[in-house]
């Protein structure tokens, strides 16, 4: 088996967002970075089928600034076998570029599978991986929370509005992971102390202009001041009055 | 906008209720507007769409698309983008339209923005919001693409009624199957509603205290009458209690009911992120200090063991 995981360095889910003075992106001085939490059920896809298999390669890739380096090593001290980055300072806001680079370096690399999360916890794009599948000509399943493989083909199970949907398809695919898949490991201090013996290829992107142009980053709207409405069951007639009269949603 | 192509949903052949808001945004953005969809046969309610600002009502016919075929569809929403001038390509943001944005995106070579929350048009090109980290943020993109592709986020366009008839127009298409095939669909249980869709969100934390408890959050949301889902916060669907698509948050689903109760969840950053465009929240928590107290429009503060049945039986003589 030969899988390669696409991972994206993101702002950890506890960040409290601050925008940086230009009105168009995060600050990020003291943002806490993490390996994007939807690809960590990547990785860990990609190293059970490698381990099942019993011989291939897991290779992780990501496309970010030089700090993406560490979290190709978060993947590396998973255990995969060596990691690409393809460096740029600024990941593009058009996730379509971010696809044409991946697939321009994955091109012809006799992968049996490529996986990807479903989705990065920072820009909500999910796209990148059904994109890169589209550029290769692959299958491509979306949001996978069970896989089962055998003899060349898959079958997955995606959730869907009200239902699960059992999808059959071919390999080589991609696939994005959802939560549910597996249960990610935690590197261990072996691991840890051998990721940073593992080659890690640094190239720089291919990224062209891409039609996205931020005009602005700005807050959500404050919610206004809420009130409390009472404490206990005896509030209840009182809270169904405000939601009928004044919220009007009953 | 010259047109614009909104692609709406069916199942088993009968037009999902999403498709209204598809429509409707469409619609929002000028010109004339023409919803898709791609079915085996004539889609019940899809003459419909007029009444929502589609002036055609266009169906793709192929044998393939019985159950939801991506490369298919993809393959002939892209050949139908190509026959026009449209200005913009709208998706539902659900299950199918992230899966087949950026597959027709990427056919058409052209930026795809998803989960969009507003829509509008500045010196003739599309401008849309979106929320980003987890709705701590709002980004504004203008998008350079003809067309430009979206994806629009569940329950925030509501449908608005437009007396006018679209004509509708039925067109085979040859497209060949794809590899990827649905062999099932396993239905949720009978009537479960997806929070991503639910107009009313029941959410349930630690508060709790078992698993077994989330009884009374889906008795209150039977009080509702089938429009209610119950949602649940991330430390109860990691303890195993509720499965994961229900979960409410950052790593789980974005939200935006008309009405929102959160019961006994505390309310960290993570799950507000994916609730606080919710149009009306509820809090139920006996802890006075609760952060989720700060964004919700009204609060109760006690034991939800005594307060969910009260409101259960209060909502229940309204609906009686």
């Amino acid at each position: 088996m030969k899988i390669a995981v696409c991972l994206k360095r993101v702002p950890d889910s506890e960040t409290r967002v601050k925008i940086a003075a230009d009105g168009k992106r995060l600050d990020d001085a003291g943002v806490k970075f993490v390996l994007n939490p939807y690809d960590e059920f990547a990785v860990e896809e990609a190293l059970q089928r490698k381990e099942k298999a019993g011989t291939g390669e897991v290779v992780a890739v990501s496309l970010g600034p030089a700090a993406a380096r560490e979290t190709i090593r978060t993947a590396l001290a998973m255990g995969a076998d060596r990691g690409v980055l393809l460096q740029s300072d600024a990941i593009p806001a058009d996730g379509l570029e971010t696809a044409k680079a991946i697939a321009a370096e994955l091109k012809d690399g006799g992968w049996d599978l490529i996986l990807f999360g479903k989705m990065a916890i920072d820009d909500y794009n999910h796209q990148v991986g059904p994109m890169v599948a589209e550029l290769l000509g692959l299958p491509c399943v979306t949001a996978v929370a069970h896989l089962d493989l055998e003899a060349g083909r898959g079958v997955a199970e995606r959730e869907i509005e009200g239902g699960i949907e059992v999808v059959e398809f071919p390999l080589p695919a991609v696939l994005t992971t959802d939560k549910g898949l597996n249960e990610p490991r935690y590197p261990a201090l072996k691991g840890i102390m051998a990721a940073k013996k593992k080659p890690l290829d640094v190239k720089p992107a291919q990224l062209g202009p891409g039609g996205i142009e931020i005009l602005a980053l700005t807050p959500p709207p404050a919610r206004k001041e809420g009130k409390i409405v009472g404490e206990g069951p005896d509030a209840i007639p009182a809270l169904v009055r405000l939601l009928r009269e004044e919220a009007k949603v009953l | 906008m010259t047109a614009v192509l909104a692609v709406v949903e069916q199942r088993d052949g009968s037009l999902r209720k999403i498709s209204h808001e598809v429509v409707t945004a469409a619609h929002r953005l000028g010109g004339t507007v023409e919803a898709v969809v791609c079915a085996a046969g004539p889609v019940a309610g899809a003459d419909h769409l007029g009444k929502f600002g589609a002036d055609k009502i266009v169906t793709l016919t192929n044998a393939a698309f019985a159950r939801y075929d991506p490369e298919a569809c993809a393959q002939a929403l892209a050949e139908r983008t190509k026959t026009g001038a449209y200005a913009a390509v709208l998706f539902a943001a659900t299950a199918t339209g992230k899966d087949l944005a950026p597959r027709v995106a990427a056919k058409l070579g052209v930026a795809l923005a998803t989960d969009v929350t507003e829509v509008g048009v500045e010196s003739g090109a599309v401008v849309v919001t979106r929320p980003v980290y987890a709705g701590k943020a709002l980004l504004k993109v203008r998008l350079a693409g003809k067309p430009a592709v979206l994806s629009l986020r569940p329950n925030v366009f509501t449908p608005v009624e437009r007396p006018k008839p679209g004509a509708g127009e039925m067109a085979a298409v040859s497209v060949p199957p794809g590899r990827v095939t649905v062999r099932e669909i396993k239905a949720a249980e009978a009537g479960a509603l997806d929070v991503a869709e639910a107009q009313i969100v029941i959410s349930g934390g630690r508060g709790l205290k078992e698993p077994a408890n989330f009884r009374v959050l889906e008795e209150l949301a039977q009080a509702f009458g089938g429009r209610a889902a119950v949602g649940a916060s991330r430390a109860v669907v990691d303890a195993g209690w509720r499965p994961h698509a229900d979960q409410v948050g950052q790593t789980g689903k974005t939200v935006s009911p008309t009405l929102y109760i959160a019961v006994g969840i505390s309310g960290a950053i993570q799950h507000l992120a994916g609730m606080r465009t919710s149009k009306v929240i509820v809090a139920i928590n006996k802890d006075k200090d609760a952060p989720i107290f700060k964004v919700a429009d009204y609060g109760v503060v006690g034991d939800l063991f005594e307060i969910v049945p009260r409101l259960a039986a209060e909502i229940k003589k309204l609906h009686g």
